[in-house]
């Protein structure tokens, strides 16, 4: 069931400069790779790519595959890849339950949705927060309904941009082992782009340097 | 679908312009089928070039335009330095609101009643301080060097331009820099001219336009406090349209021809003084001077600025007066016999109020609709908005409506769209659009993509994400430009007098016509309406949000 | 795109498409033939477009009171299309036949004189002669009153039906002015207002009623007002306004403002003369001053008053727009104007105040009864109102205007 994402000779420029040099790489699934480098090396626009939200002034190479299927043409809904952000970006309009229901795939009755959004809260010691506002949540509780809710739209890869860079000291340690432990566990290839060699050395994994 | 919204918008928007002003550039060169005249003169020229005191009139304009301009520029940077530095004073920006919804008219006619020989504040003083059992013979308002007509309309500018100071996106940004300035040193008003304000210019440009060529081409405000003999320009020209004698027609096309050029040439030379004004700025601001002539100048302008807008209140206030009144001598300070009978008077017919409601909420939908559908295929498509677009969004502010309706009203004529619902929300839309599209656009494109992203990596496709995700969060800016786009509709008078050919009423048409008869009270009640329907949209705006999102502390 | 590239764009573009389609439609006028019964019979379920001055709300309910009594008797919906201006009327007519619309126009009636109708008339603009076919048309005093006929010299042709007189009256308030100071003939005007100096004025030439109150002085020091009522020759022009002119040369600096604004409209002035501004002012209604008080426009005191030799009086006239939808209500309509009850009821001066077209002594008693109303104290009575004089020709007008803007206009 599980699959590997795979890049095969992924390059992007920008106004006819390379940012992001020919890379061609396989994250297995369950395995955690970091691509390291300083602001502006173009990590991000690698991760835009991959997602399918590069923009139109970037002209990209390459191909990316998830198993046997090749995304790189799919629009951004069909690719199933979920992705994290620094900043958790839980709509401010819904609640908490209903965040985690909006990643659900469709189907099933309200209460079975609202079962899983529940069950699923339960598991990440966030009991009781279902019908919570994500503004009265702290840094760290957003964080990790964020994470639910990638997870409940049954994504087949995950990519990490920077999730971790907002937190301080003790809570990003805390994060951290929340979010790799939920993707290996679910056998999930994970792409993390980062600056902070911590995070490197906590995903454990291959690192992939970009200047 | 999506895809054609900017084409269809443009296209609604171009073609009404460019049929109006064939319809006026035709006559103007002396063709006009219907008396009979179908080749090509120069006689409307040579009428308008003989026409007494044309001279003066273009001049008056001019230095009205300009003079308007310049002030309402002024005093807006005046109160934003202010407000920016100074928290307290920001609330004051709330009280922006009842200016900003009142009609122009309105606050016109308050403002004549207030500052006329005869009028309140000449009222309140006489005879006891000044001896003035009968109004001095003084002239305050329709003077000949159009001072009260500069006056007028910089009350209702000022707020337009701080609401479009408010509104550009700089203005979140600028709390550091101020910051970060005042640090080193610099006075507030000072810090805020050299590192807020040249960033700030360069987003409230065309609103600056819009009021140079709203000031050079005002019909309404110039007949009630302009000068009349000779009047400014476009009164000239309507003069002319409403003569008897139906060749004047001719000369009448010229002069908004005139008026449409002297426009062009007007926003010319404002542009050549940005352009002046840059280079003299940059030494300027990095010259190092902390604490030079700007900060007491700014500080002049805000407390100005405060003045304008305390005028603008007692004029609004004084027309309230008036609709309460049954008699009010010159010089009691108040009516001297009350009356509910004006209000009561217009309870009998209820069709202008009704014509006002569906005209704007149908024209504010619209325009929402059409905006939303631009900016939703900007951002799926990754488009970068150029300017260009949007100084076609702008044309209808700054192509004088003299010089476009009459022949846009022979285009409608001819379509059989005349007279007809449809008609006068088309040409409302022409006027709602640009400020709906200006107050929606800067939310929109600064919702943060990634929301659509991560919705987008959820499985949602781009309507879902639409529906769901940006809609919702964007609940108040879409109800606040709804609000924008109904109070511009409900001030809108030649439009709707030309589209409706007189059939479709609403409260401005009727202030208008019954301002003609020149009862104040009467006047009052109308233009009280007028006031309040916008204000209730904008409470609407405000308050919809805060009672649907409740428990949601990041929208409220 | 530029501003000035892309209006140039999209005129050349559709330049030539909109000269294709400003043919003009060749149309032609019939009298009106049909009998009363057949057009009455058309008119039942017509909806009835008044294009009038809606500035006045006592004109206004009465157009409204109209409105109902056509509905109630001829099977006629009247709507009220307010003006703030005649000229707005025939400016949408005007173009409605630029656009080749022959029929269905939006405007059924209008409330026009003057040059609005002999404009309308010269271009075309006008259904008719179809006053013949009015039942009441016969009722008109035609030779007592002959501008019901005649407008500002120019034959009506029955291209219009008279509906009110309107004849000038100079209004003041009776607390600030005594009767007995008050002038009585242009040249006491001028000395009045050099003793109370800015308390005069008069509308904006380009207004009508300005444009009346030279045409009143003008009818009073012309050598030869015979001169009037023919088409204004350089020479006779010249002749005739000298007088006019030397007279306004001394009055201009007398008057409010020493004569270097005027306001912009009858109205407007009302207003300066219920503020206090001024204290003398002309209108072209007798019961001005009755109304004004009646609707609080003018204090309880205002007063009307006339000139010894005269003053300019004519007719308000309804006509029918050669494109109108509802030619047949309209007609209906115009002739209800005309019924003895609608003319009394207008008269009366707490409703509208002008004076009848009808001659009362020839009406049978119970409809002359309805002429008999007591006069009110502010109005003027008749002996002091005396017969009109005519209207100049309308060339007069023109003229008129067009050479006190060139002295007077910087």
């Amino acid at each position: 069931m599980s699959e590997a994402l795979d890049l095969a000779g992924v390059s992007v420029a920008f106004s006819g400069r390379t940012l992001v040099p020919p890379l061609s790489f396989r994250v297995e699934p369950g395995e955690v790779v970091t691509v390291m480098g300083p602001s502006g090396s173009g990590k991000s626009t690698l991760l835009a790519f991959i997602g399918g939200f590069l923009d139109r002034a970037f002209t990209a190479e390459g191909s990316v595959r998830v198993g046997l299927q090749d995304i790189t043409r799919l629009a951004p809904e069909r690719r199933r890849v979920g992705i994290l952000f620094q900043d958790d970006l839980l709509f401010p309009h819904l609640s908490v339950s209903e965040n985690l229901a909006f990643g659900l795939p469709p189907g099933g009755s309200r209460s079975e949705r609202r079962h899983r959004a529940d069950e699923a809260l339960r598991e990440a010691g966030l009991a009781g927060f279902a019908e919570r506002d994500p503004a009265t949540l702290s840094g760290g509780q957003r964080a990790r309904v964020a994470l639910l809710r990638t997870l409940l739209a049954e994504p087949r890869a995950l990519l990490l941009d920077e999730p971790f860079g907002k937190l301080d000291r003790a809570l990003k340690a805390e994060i951290r082992a929340f979010v790799f432990a939920h993707a290996r566990a679910r056998r999930l290839p994970t792409l993390l782009v980062t600056h902070d060699p911590d995070d490197a050395e906590a995903a454990g994994g291959r690192v992939i340097e970009l200047r | 679908m999506l895809r054609a919204a900017p084409a269809l918008t443009l296209a609604l928007f171009l073609a009404p312009i460019a049929a109006g002003l064939i319809g006026t550039l035709a006559p103007a060169f002396g063709i006009l089928p219907a008396l009979g005249r179908t080749t090509t003169s120069l006689d409307p020229w040579r009428t308008l070039l003989a026409a007494p005191g044309l001279l003066t009139s273009l001049t008056l304009t001019a230095a009205v335009g300009f003079a308007a301009t310049l002030l309402s520029f002024a005093l807006a940077c005046g109160f934003c330095a202010w407000t920016a530095n100074s928290p307290a004073v920001r609330r004051l920006e709330r009280a922006l609101a009842p200016l900003l919804a009142t009609p122009h008219v309105a606050v016109a006619v308050g403002f004549a009643f207030l500052v006329a020989p005869s009028g309140w504040i000449a009222r309140i003083v006489s005879p006891e301080l000044t001896g003035w059992d009968r109004p001095p013979a003084l002239v305050t308002v329709r003077d000949p060097a159009g001072l009260s007509l500069i006056a007028g309309l910089v009350l209702k500018e000022v707020p337009y331009l701080v609401l479009m100071m408010l509104a550009a996106s700089s203005q979140g940004a600028a709390r550091p820099l101020l910051a970060a300035a005042r640090a080193m040193g610099y006075a507030p008003a000072t810090a805020w001219a050299k590192v807020v304000l040249p960033a700030l210019y360069r987003q409230i440009r065309l609103p600056v336009y819009a009021v140079l060529a709203f000031s050079l081409s005002t019909v309404e405000v110039g007949l009630i406090l302009g000068p009349g003999n000779p009047p400014p320009l476009s009164v000239l020209a309507l003069r002319w349209y409403q003569a008897p004698d139906l060749a004047l027609t001719f000369p009448a096309a010229a002069a908004s021809v005139l008026q449409l050029l002297l426009v062009a040439a007007a926003i010319l030379v404002w542009r050549g003084g940005e352009r002046l004004a840059r280079i003299l700025a940059r030494p300027w601001c990095a010259g190092g001077v902390r604490r030079g002539g700007a900060a007491p100048l700014l500080a002049g302008a805000g407390v100005l600025a405060l003045l304008s807008g305390a005028l603008g209140f007692l004029s609004l206030a004084g027309l309230v007066l008036w609709s309460f009144t049954a008699e009010w001598r010159y010089p009691d300070a108040l009516p001297g016999r009350w009356s509910l009978a004006p209000w009561q008077r217009f309870g009998g017919s209820t069709a202008p109020l009704a014509n006002t409601l569906l005209v704007g909420a149908l024209a504010s939908l619209a325009a929402v609709a059409l905006a939303l559908a631009c900016l939703e295929n900007e951002a799926r498509r990754r488009l970068r908005p150029g300017t260009q677009a949007l100084w076609l969004l702008y044309l209808p502010l700054l192509v004088p409506q003299i010089a476009f309706l009459f022949g846009a009203q022979a285009a409608l004529v001819r379509l059989r769209l005349d007279a007809t619902l449809a008609a006068v929300v088309w040409a409302h839309l022409l006027f709602v659009l640009p400020y709906v599209f200006l107050s929606l656009a800067d939310p929109y494109r600064a919702l943060d993509p990634r929301f659509a992203r991560i919705a987008a990596g959820l499985g949602s496709t781009p309507a879902r994400v639409f529906w769901r995700v940006k809609l919702p969060i964007l609940l108040r800016p879409v109800l606040v430009a709804l609000a924008v786009g109904f109070a511009v509709s409900v001030g809108l008078y030649l439009p709707t007098l030309f589209a409706g050919a007189g059939r479709v009423a609403t409260l401005t048409t009727e202030a208008v016509t019954l301002s003609s008869g020149a009862d104040r009270r009467v006047v009052a009640v109308t233009v009280a309406l007028q006031a309040a329907l916008p204000l209730l949209a904008y409470g609407l705006a405000l308050g919809l949000p805060a009672l649907l999102h409740r428990n949601r502390a990041a929208l409220r | 795109m530029r501003l000035p590239t892309l209006l140039a764009l999209g005129l050349t573009a559709l330049a030539s498409l909109a000269h294709a389609s400003l043919v003009q439609a060749s149309l032609a006028h019939a009298a009106e033939t049909r009998p009363w019964a057949e057009i009455a019979g058309r008119a039942k379920g017509q909806t009835v477009y008044w294009n009038a001055w809606g500035g006045d709300d006592r004109n206004n309910a009465y157009i409204a009171w109209v409105g109902e009594e056509v509905k109630k008797r001829y099977g006629v919906t009247l709507t009220h299309v307010k003006l703030a201006d005649t000229a707005e009327a025939v400016t949408r007519v005007l173009a409605e036949k630029n656009a080749g619309r022959g029929e269905g126009g939006t405007v059924d009636l209008i409330w026009l004189n003057g040059a609005n109708l002999a404009s309308m008339k010269a271009g075309g603009l006008l259904h008719g002669p179809f006053t013949e076919a009015l039942p009441n048309f016969k009722l008109v005093d035609t030779a007592g009153k002959p501008s019901t006929v005649i407008d500002f010299t120019l034959p009506v042709d029955g291209m219009a039906s008279p509906w009110l007189m309107a004849q000038v009256v100079f209004v003041y308030d009776g607390a600030r002015s005594k009767p007995a100071d008050l002038p009585h003939s242009i040249p006491a005007m001028l000395e009045w207002s050099k003793r109370n100096p800015g308390r005069l004025t008069h509308p904006a030439v380009s207004n009508f009623l300005g444009a009346t109150f030279l045409k009143q002085a003008l009818s009073e020091l012309a050598p030869d007002p015979a001169a009037l009522q023919r088409e204004a020759t350089d020479a006779a022009f010249a002749a005739a306004a000298a007088p006019l002119f030397a007279w306004y040369d001394a009055l201009r600096p007398t008057l409010w403002r020493e004569g270097r604004d005027f306001p912009e409209s009858g109205p407007a002035m009302r207003q300066l003369l219920a503020d206090g501004e001024i204290d003398l002012m002309i209108s072209f209604n007798p019961a001005e001053a009755v109304l004004g008080s009646a609707n609080g426009l003018l204090p309880d005191t205002a007063r009307a008053t006339s000139l010894e030799k005269g003053t300019i009086g004519n007719t308000s006239f309804v006509a029918i727009p050669f494109n109108a939808a509802n030619k047949e209500g309209a007609m209906v309509v115009a002739n209800f104007l005309l019924e003895p009850e609608a003319q009394a009821r207008a008269q009366d001066p707490t409703v509208i105040g002008l004076l009848t077209v009808l001659d009362p002594m020839r009406l049978p008693a119970g409809d002359k009864a309805r002429f008999e109303a007591p006069l009110p104290p502010g109005m003027p009575r008749a002996e002091e109102l005396g017969q009109p004089l005519l209207e100049p020709h309308p060339s007069w007008m023109t003229r008129l205007t067009a050479e006190w803007q060139r002295r007077y206009q910087r």
